[in-house]
Order: C-alpha cells, then sequence, then structure tokens
C-alpha cells in the first residue's frame, strides 16, 4: 500500500525519529489532494505559503533536538472553511463569504498552530454548516471516498472525506446536530463532537450558538483525543466557554470497559434505522461486552421529540446569526438603488436553497404569533432532552448506539429537505443537551462504513474517547481503507 | 398543510430574503411540511418545565473593563464590497431605522 | 406654524400624558461587548472598532462587567428593583448601522424595574415611575451624503460608536406638560451624571430622549392614541416637540380627525414633528436570549456593593447642606447641581470658609469666573485653600467685598496669596470711624446739590456721596460704617 505514516501518532512518531520531515510529510500531502482532490472536492482552498513556513519551522524545532516540542509539531492539518483564519479565505462553504478573509484567526485554529501543526488548508462544508450530506457547499459537493456516487455525510463532509482518503491525517470540523459524527460514520473514521464549551467558538461562523462546537477528524481515536486536547480550554472570547480544567484523554484512554456500565437507548433502535446498521451495531455492543463492560437497555422517552426540537432551535439560532451578511462590511452584495432591494437580492443571491430555508423556518419560528408555539415550546423540550439523558447517567457511565440510521446514500437521493431531516435522529439529543459524543468505525453494510456513537455525560469526554478507543483496538474497522478513491489512485 | 403565499412573503421580508415566485411557492410546500411535523412538540406536556437557553448553567461570565487596541481601519475596511478608505458605503436608505 | 398652534386655545378639556425613554452612554473604559475604547466622540471614522464590534462572522461578545455595575448604580438611585435573575436578548432587525443585523439587548428579564423620581415642577412635588433600566449596546452612525435622507444617493457607516455601552431608561407615563418632561430630563440627567456613569451630552448623543405622547379628556382612565417622538437633542427640543405635539393632537380630536399610532421626527428647523412611520410598518423584533452570553445572577453581596459605592444623592445631598450649613435652600440647590460642585463646597468649608459666604461665592462669582475660563476653581492659580483665605478675610471685615471680588477676579488666573496682597497694597478696609469722618465730611461738602436731594426725601442720592468717600479710600472703605456716618451728620 502506501508509504510512510499516516496516523497522527506515526506521523509524530517518525518525525521525531528523523524518518521523515515536515516538508517531506507536507509534500506527500500535497501529492495525494493533488492525486484524490480533483475526485472528492475535499478542500475549498489551500494555505501553501503558512504550510510551507510552518514546515520549515517545524523541522527546525525538530532538528534541534529540543525537548519541549509542541504536541503536533509538524503534523498536517485541515480545518473546515467556518473557521476564521487570519489572511486565508474563509467562506463557511457559501457564495455570499466569497473572497472574505478574516483579520483574526479562530481560538481552536490558533491553538493548532500553537501546538506546531502544518496548516495545509480550508475543507469544503455545507454551507454554513447546514446539511448532512455535504450536497449545500456553493462550491459543489464532496464525495465519499469509500464510493465516489455516494454523499461523505455533513456538514462537515470535507473533513472526514480529506481523513478518509489519507489526505492528512488530522483535521477539524464543527457539529451542531451530528455533523462531525455523521460524516465520521459515512466515512468510516473517527470523528468526535466535544463537550458544549469545552472547546472555544471564538472564529468559528456560527450556525446555532448554543448547539456549536469543534472537534477533530482522525484515523484513530488516540488521534482524535490529541486533537481535541490541543483545541480544548478556556477562552476569555468565548463568554460559554468553560473555565473548568480540561482532562487530559489520553492519561486514561487505554484503561478500558472492564466494569463500565454501558446505556443502550432503546428509542435509538427504532424504525427507520437499516437493518444492517443495527446489526453491526448488535456486534459492536457483543464486543463491548466480551471486554468486560455491563450493557443495559435504558430509555430516554423524550427521544421523538428531539428532531423536532433541533429544527426550531437551530433555524431560529441561524435566523439570526445569519442576519449579518448584508452585503455592508464583507461578503457578496447586489447592488440596487435601494437600500432595501439591496438587502433583498444579496440575500438572495449569497445564501443557497437549504441555508434560506432554514433563515425562514427559523424567522418563522420566532416571528411575532408563532414564538410560544415553536421557540418557547422547543426550549422546553429542550430541557426535557437534557434531563433524560442526566437520569440514565445516574445508572449508566456512558450510552452506546449507532451514529447515523443509514450509511453513505447516493448523492441527489433525498432531495426532499424533510427526508435528509430525519437522518440526524441519532445524533441531535447529544448537542440540544451539551453531550460529548464520539463516532467510532464499527463495521461495514454493503461495503460502506458505519460507526458506534459513544455519548457520556457533560465534561466526560475522556470517558467517551476511553471506550471508543477500547473497542477501536478490539477491532480493526478503522484501519480499512476505501476503495472507491483508493482504487483510480496511485 | 403548506403556508399562504402571504405567509411566505412576510417571513420573507422579515428575513431580506428576496425570492421569486417560484421560491416562494416551493418553500411555502416545503415548510409547511416541517412545521407539520415539529407541531409534534405540541404533544409533549411541559406545563411544569423550564426552558433552556444554555446548556452547562454558567452564570456572570464576564470580562473586567480593560481596553485593547482597535484594529487598523484598512483591515476593518478591507472585505467591504463599497467604502471610501473611511467608511463604508450603502446605497441610498429610504427608511428609517 | 408652531406660533399659529401655540395660539391655539389652551388645553381645557384634554390632559396630555407623557412618558419618556432615556438612551444613555456608560462611561466605561472600554465597549460593552470587546475591548475597543467607549470613548469614541473625536476618532476618525472607523478606526474605532474590532471584528467583534464590526459584527464579523465568528466573533463573539463578552459581558463588561463595569457596564453591568453602572446599569445597577443607576437602578439604585432611582429606587429600582433589581432582580436576582437577568438575561441578554437579541433584537433582531437589518439597518446599516446595525452590524450583526441584531442589536444585544434586554427584553422580558431586565436588569431592574419598578423605580421613580422624584421631582419638583412650579412649587409642586411629583414623582414619575421608572419602568425599567437596562443595558444594551449602541449602534454605529450613518453619515448621508446630502442633508435629508430621503434625497441621499448613498450613505456612509461608521462603527466607531457600535457596541458603547447603553442604558435605556424606561418612564412611566406619569407626565402630563412639556415643563414636567423637561424637568425630568434636567434631573435624571442631573443624577447619571453624579453618580458618575453618564456625561449628560445631549448634542453629542450620549444623553438620548424619545418621548411617548397621548391626550385624553380630563378625567379619563384611559389611554389615548400613543405617539412616540425621536430626534430631539436638547430639552429645548424635548420641549418644545412635547409641546408642539400635545397641540398637534388636540387640534386633531378638537378637529373631529382621527389620530394614528406612529413615530414622528422632530424637525427642529421646522419646529414640528413629521410622521416617519406608522404602526403598520411596526417591527417583529424576533427577541430571544441571547445564546452567546450567559446570564447574569446578580448577588445580594454584588447589589450591596454596588449600594454602597453610590454618592449621596443631589436631593439628599442639598437638603443636608440646609441642615447642617445653615444656608438656603435657593442656594443649596445651585451648589449641588454637581457633584463636582458640592464636593468642592464641602472641602472649602471644612477647610475654614463661612459656610453662608462660600455658597454665595461659589454659586455666583466663583462659578461665572469658572465657565468663563473653562478652569474649574480646584484647577484655578488661585485654588481652593486660595479662596478659604479670601472668604476668611470678607468673613473678618479684613476687606470689603467689592475688594474681595476685584481680588478674585484677578488671582483666580494670576494667583497669589490674598492675606499677603492684601497686607502689601494695604487693601484693608477703612473702618477707623475718626478717619472715615474726616473724608464723609468732605464729601458733604463736595455734594451739595446731592445733599439737598437727599433731604428733600431722595433715598438715591445718597449713593454718589457714599461714592465720593468710597473712591477717596481706592474702595476699601467699610460702606456700611460710611453709610452710618453720613446719615448720623444729615439728621444731626
Amino acid at each position: 500500500m502506501s508509504a510512510g505514516p499516516e496516523t497522527v501518532a506515526e506521523c509524530i512518531g517518525a518525525l521525531r525519529s528523523g524518518a521523515v520531515t515536515s516538508a517531506e510529510l507536507l509534500d506527500r500531502t500535497r501529492a495525494r489532494i493533488a492525486a484524490l482532490d480533483p475526485r472528492v472536492n475535499s478542500f475549498l482552498g489551500l494555505t501553501d505559503a503558512l504550510a510551507d513556513e510552518a514546515a520549515e519551522e517545524a523541522d527546525r524545532r525538530l532538528r534541534s533536538g529540543a525537548e519541549d516540542l509542541p504536541p503536533l509539531c509538524g503534523v498536517p492539518v485541515a480545518v473546515k472553511d467556518v473557521l476564521c483564519l487570519e489572511g486565508a479565505e474563509t467562506t463557511a462553504g457559501s457564495r455570499i463569504l466569497a473572497g472574505f478573509r478574516p483579520p483574526y484567526t479562530a481560538t481552536a485554529v490558533g491553538r493548532l498552530l500553537d501546538a506546531g501543526a502544518v496548516m495545509v488548508g480550508k475543507t469544503n462544508c455545507d454551507e454554513f454548516a447546514m446539511g448532512s450530506s455535504n450536497e449545500n457547499s456553493a462550491y459543489g459537493p464532496v464525495r465519499n471516498p469509500w464510493d465516489l456516487e455516494r454523499v461523505p455525510g455533513g456538514s462537515s463532509g470535507g473533513s472526514a472525506a480529506a481523513v478518509a482518503a489519507r489526505m492528512v491525517p488530522l483535521t477539524m470540523g464543527t457539529d451542531t446536530g451530528g455533523s462531525i459524527r455523521q460524516p465520521a460514520a459515512l466515512c468510516g473514521v473517527v470523528g468526535f463532537k466535544p463537550t458544549y464549551g469545552r472547546v472555544s467558538r471564538y472564529g468559528l461562523i456560527a450556525f446555532a450558538s448554543s448547539l456549536d462546537q469543534v472537534g477533530p477528524f482522525a484515523l484513530s481515536v488516540e488521534d482524535a483525543a490529541l486533537g481535541y486536547h490541543v483545541i480544548a480550554g478556556h477562552d476569555p472570547l468565548d463568554g460559554t466557554s468553560s473555565p473548568t480544567a480540561v482532562e487530559d484523554p489520553l492519561q486514561g484512554l487505554r484503561e478500558g470497559v472492564d466494569g463500565l456500565r454501558l446505556g443502550v437507548p432503546r428509542e435509538y433502535f427504532g424504525e427507520g434505522l437499516d437493518p444492517g446498521v443495527r446489526a453491526a451495531t448488535e456486534r459492536a455492543l457483543e464486543v463491548l461486552g466480551s471486554l468486560g463492560a455491563t450493557l443495559e437497555e435504558v430509555s430516554l422517552p423524550s427521544t421523538d421529540a428531539a428532531l423536532s426540537t433541533y429544527y426550531v432551535i437551530a433555524p431560529a439560532e441561524a435566523s439570526s446569526n445569519l442576519a449579518r451578511y448584508d452585503g455592508i462590511r464583507f461578503g457578496l452584495r447586489e447592488d440596487h438603488p435601494s437600500l432595501l432591494q439591496t438587502y433583498l437580492h444579496t440575500r438572495d443571491a449569497g445564501f443557497g436553497a437549504e441555508v434560506k430555508r432554514r433563515i425562514m423556518l427559523g424567522t418563522y419560528a420566532l416571528s411575532s404569533g408563532y414564538y410560544d408555539a415553536y421557540y418557547r415550546k422547543a426550549q422546553k423540550v429542550r430541557t426535557l432532552i437534557a434531563e433524560d439523558f442526566a437520569r440514565v447517567f445516574e445508572r449508566v457511565d456512558a450510552l452506546v448506539s449507532p451514529t447515523s440510521p443509514v450509511t453513505a446514500f447516493p448523492l441527489g437521493a433525498h432531495s426532499d429537505p424533510l427526508s435528509m431531516y430525519l437522518l440526524d435522529v441519532l445524533t441531535v439529543p447529544v448537542n440540544l443537551a451539551g453531550l460529548p459524543g464520539v463516532s467510532v468505525p464499527c463495521g461495514l453494510v454493503d461495503g460502506l462504513p458505519t460507526g458506534l456513537q459513544v455519548i457520556a455525560p457533560r465534561f466526560m469526554d475522556a470517558r467517551a474517547l476511553r471506550v471508543a478507543h477500547a473497542y477501536e483496538q478490539a477491532t480493526d474497522w478503522h484501519t480499512l481503507r476505501p476503495g472507491g478513491v483508493e482504487a483510480r489512485a496511485s | 398543510m403548506p403556508l399562504t403565499d402571504d405567509e411566505v412573503a412576510h417571513v420573507a421580508m422579515l428575513a431580506r430574503l428576496g425570492l421569486t415566485e417560484e421560491e416562494r411557492a416551493r418553500l411555502a410546500v416545503e415548510l409547511g411540511a416541517i412545521i407539520d411535523h415539529v407541531s409534534a412538540l405540541e404533544r409533549v406536556d411541559t406545563s411544569a418545565v423550564a426552558e433552556t437557553a444554555h446548556i452547562g448553567g454558567m452564570v456572570n461570565v464576564w470580562r473586567e473593563d480593560v481596553e485593547r487596541p482597535p484594529i487598523d481601519r484598512a483591515a476593518a475596511l478591507a472585505n467591504a464590497p463599497d467604502q471610501d478608505g473611511s467608511c463604508f458605503r450603502v446605497g441610498a436608505i429610504q427608511e428609517e431605522r | 406654524m408652531t406660533d399659529t398652534l401655540r395660539q391655539a386655545p389652551p388645553v381645557v378639556d384634554h390632559e396630555a400624558v407623557i412618558g419618556l425613554e432615556v438612551h444613555a452612554q456608560l462611561l466605561t473604559r472600554s465597549k460593552m461587548f470587546c475591548g475597543c475604547p467607549a470613548a469614541y466622540i473625536g476618532s476618525e471614522p472607523n478606526t474605532n472598532t474590532c471584528p467583534v464590534c464590526l459584527g464579523m462572522p465568528g466573533t463573539l461578545p463578552v459581558i463588561n462587567r463595569r457596564a453591568v455595575e453602572y446599569t445597577v448604580r443607576t437602578a439604585l438611585a432611582l429606587h429600582c428593583e433589581i432582580p436576582s435573575f437577568t438575561k441578554f436578548d437579541r433584537k433582531n432587525y437589518f439597518y446599516p448601522d446595525l452590524p450583526k443585523g441584531y442589536q444585544i439587548s434586554q427584553y422580558d428579564l431586565p436588569l431592574s424595574r419598578d423605580g421613580h423620581l422624584e421631582l419638583t415642577v412650579d412649587g409642586r412635588r411629583l414623582r414619575c415611575g421608572i419602568t425599567r433600566v437596562h443595558l444594551e449596546e449602541d449602534t454605529g452612525t450613518l453619515h448621508h451624503a446630502g442633508d435629508v435622507l430621503q434625497s441621499a444617493t448613498s450613505s456612509l457607516v461608521d462603527y466607531n460608536r457600535s457596541g458603547v455601552p447603553l442604558m435605556e431608561i424606561v418612564g412611566e407615563p406619569d407626565l402630563r406638560s412639556a415643563d414636567e418632561a423637561r424637568e425630568y430630563l434636567v434631573r435624571l440627567r442631573q443624577i447619571l451624571m453624579y453618580i458618575g456613569v453618564n456625561d449628560g451630552n445631549l448634542e453629542q448623543g450620549s444623553f438620548r430622549c424619545d418621548a411617548n405622547v397621548s391626550v385624553r379628556p380630563r378625567g379619563d382612565d384611559v389611554l389615548g392614541v400613543k405617539v412616540e417622538i425621536k430626534n430631539m437633542n436638547s430639552f429645548r427640543a424635548v420641549h418644545r416637540a412635547v409641546e408642539y405635539e400635545i397641540a398637534r393632537q388636540i387640534g386633531v380630536i378638537t378637529s373631529g380627525g382621527t389620530l394614528v399610532q406612529e413615530t414622528r421626527g422632530w424637525v427642529e428647523t421646522r419646529g414640528a414633528t413629521v410622521s416617519q412611520r406608522s404602526k403598520e410598518q411596526a417591527h417583529d423584533y424576533r427577541y430571544f436570549p441571547e445564546p452567546d452570553l450567559a446570564p447574569l445572577v446578580l448577588s445580594e453581596e454584588f447589589v450591596a456593593e454596588v449600594r454602597a459605592s453610590l454618592p449621596e444623592l443631589p436631593e439628599a445631598r442639598a437638603a443636608r447642606l440646609v441642615a447642617e450649613h445653615g444656608i438656603g435652600e435657593y442656594e443649596a440647590g445651585l451648589l449641588t447641581a454637581t457633584r463636582e460642585e458640592a464636593d468642592a463646597y464641602e472641602r472649602i468649608v471644612a477647610a475654614g470658609a463661612p459656610a453662608q459666604l462660600a455658597a454665595n461665592w461659589l454659586g455666583n462669582d466663583v462659578l461665572r469666573l469658572a465657565n468663563a475660563s473653562h478652569v474649574p476653581l480646584r484647577d484655578s492659580a488661585l485654588g481652593e485653600a486660595g479662596l478659604v483665605s479670601l472668604l476668611r478675610l470678607v468673613h473678618a471685615g479684613t476687606v470689603n467685598p467689592t475688594t474681595a471680588k476685584a481680588l478674585l477676579e484677578e488671582l483666580y488666573s494670576a494667583g497669589g496669596d490674598p492675606e499677603a496682597i492684601v497686607r502689601e497694597r494695604g487693601l484693608g478696609q477703612v473702618s477707623d470711624t475718626a478717619e472715615l469722618g474726616v473724608l464723609v465730611d468732605a464729601a458733604i461738602a463736595s455734594n451739595a446739590k446731592a445733599i439737598a436731594d437727599f433731604q428733600a426725601g431722595k433715598e438715591s442720592a445718597l449713593q454718589p456721596v457714599v461714592g465720593h468717600v468710597m473712591k477717596a479710600t481706592r474702595g476699601r472703605a467699610d460702606a456700611r460704617l460710611v453709610n452710618r456716618l453720613l446719615r448720623e451728620r444729615l439728621s444731626g
């Protein structure tokens, strides 16, 4: 197969032993992007000058033999294009932000750079992170490396596909209702959404502020844990970021699941769950049982209402968050003689169909006469959903379930928006309750990957990763390489 | 149940989305279906339930009153579609705030 | 047009109901949600901004703690309740000066509510309720190419002001006349300046006012159709606009017309209010809790600390000065107009100046000099200690008031020790009966005509005779003694 290190851990080992230089890793990364990405479309832009400089600096440090090397020194990374990087075009996958170059860097991105990572570029995504298939990008859909006629999932489809296709070992995505976990599942990689408040949202172009969270994609849970650890922690620029200390996820990562009580939420195995996905998940539960975990069926009775709650709250917040795209300070403008016409035409031309739909939905839910029935009601149901989790976490240490009810579907399969929304059913409750959730590969269904979701209590991010790691190490699903793109590459 | 064209037009105006007639017609149907779906919330008993606007229960997150230098004007204006070197420029404003 | 309306029949059958909404910028160092300086006046356009107050994608607000403290301080000064739980909300609307497409404000759970402000109008005490005091952020500013909004071909946006902390103080509709409205604003502004939260500048817009005006048949409980008036940037403008609007509304009603609920702008040059927006065009602001900001839970300790930081308020202070210093209510009111003046007065008295004398001088001559020179007494060459010394000389009778006032004028800018100067220049008051007696005799001798007039009953004829003596002593004569000596001689 391919020569050289692929995972973050392998890269770090090779860099530090001198087997490879950061410049060589960067060259290899670029070669793979050049070879594969014309078909995958996972990158929206490359940050070549920045990457060259960072690789050079990393190599200088590595050669110096310094003891205190930053954790990701010399490792190529990429971030979803909703994360701001000073001076680099940041579009959020939208036409309305074409050409936007922020004069600031997102805190999470800044921490990656401070950790010595080599920023290769910005990855493709659904416009403003709204979507479950990556078909909503204004810059063309991302294709699934396992089958180029299928979607990679969304909204962080580019970040997931880039890791799956071994273009970069570590990427960052964002997860508002499943946008890290679902594409991770559909692309056969690890994706981790941390506890809400664990990673700063400063510089993350907002979709739904009370739900958005930044997290990593990687080829292993250990890599994801390392990436998470680099970006996690309090940020005074984000008033919702938690000041509590971050538990080192690598410390207890190998402690296994022996003696842990794992809950299996009955409602996550309902109708709509693909039989193949169900079977793969059940086999995964058996593996966890064989590793010493106690499995117990639990109930999260408000699950039914979670999707509706999410599709009121997220669009409502989005309708407000996206009001700043008015063609005055940045982004696209369609000039018309009157201000009102300029607003109307700018926003009509700048936003895609899904973004408009959600702005409309959110505006409706907040508008006079509907607020109580939709927005306020959803906020109350959100309380019930969080209480459901709190109740079961009194009895179990973590929850395990499928990540997505289906595997990667063909492009264009869900032209009806509601049918696409329904696919988020297993991931949105986690965001509504602000919990950490990780998706780890747990099998192939008709040649397509599927993921196991591990959910832990708030700020027990390390525990979610520990459970996922135990499962991962007992199986080899995460080592499988996507055939779709690989077959035609090299 | 589809929204009426008036409802769609009203919401679009609130959101400053200039929609074509075609878009409005399509959205009337799509939004109607989604709203019907989320109306399932009505059936959840929330009579004694508090609203959750923020998860995690943090309160009193504030900063001290310390000044930081503003950014350069050139940087502030750099992304503007229209500016005159000192201000952002917009077309004629017919409406009051 | 105003004049015609002013000549309209006085309000007989109708009474006006007025409620005022004040927006006051807070004197914090930094803006409400970012570190940019809050002092933006005088900066070149768009040189006082950052990604946060420009509303750039991905940026987030963080609450300025001092802005919360100042708002609570204001609320306490206005006798408001401070609920323990309060939160910020987004008020959504589009306008070019609003960078995020929403204003962070407070909707249903403001920082404070249910207070009041007491005022005296025409000798009558009244209490105006304060509905709420809440905290929000200011917008940027628009400059129109061309002077009138509607005819401008383009507008320029400056975000220097964007995000400056702004308090909204909503008054109950308890006011009944333009005079009461003006007095409410004068008192409110005085308090805000007193407690150090606002600089009270109406012209530059750091203290802004909107008025809700309606009229109804006197005795009715039901409110009439409410009209909101904007664009008033002086106390005079508020008074004129409210007066105009009351007359206009009564005019419409009495001529059989119908009022519409609307927003009207005051046009200074026309002396009239002009319709801007009717209720049908009213906004749907879609308020919802700001997800980027955690709510505030203000503890009793927090509120107690802010309460402890409150200075004595002007009315209480004036009452205390009357009681403790025995000065008149009028002077006490003048002295407590600003905190700086009242502080200066109390320092001067504490340093040994006689209270009544200090009150008179500070309220008149010193104030005039300070205003004319733009230098407060404290920073003048004379200084507060110099004034104390001068007032003591007056009180002891060492110099007469005329000489002392001339000295004040000179020393305010030139400086110097009044006692030494009086000694060196021989400016001491002449109160020697024998010495003055000689001069009085001489004055009688050389003013025969005036003496005759006086003896014929013309009281004022004596003035030039006294003046003669004053002139002869270069103003140093004890005028009262001169008067007495003159009268003794003329009646004797």
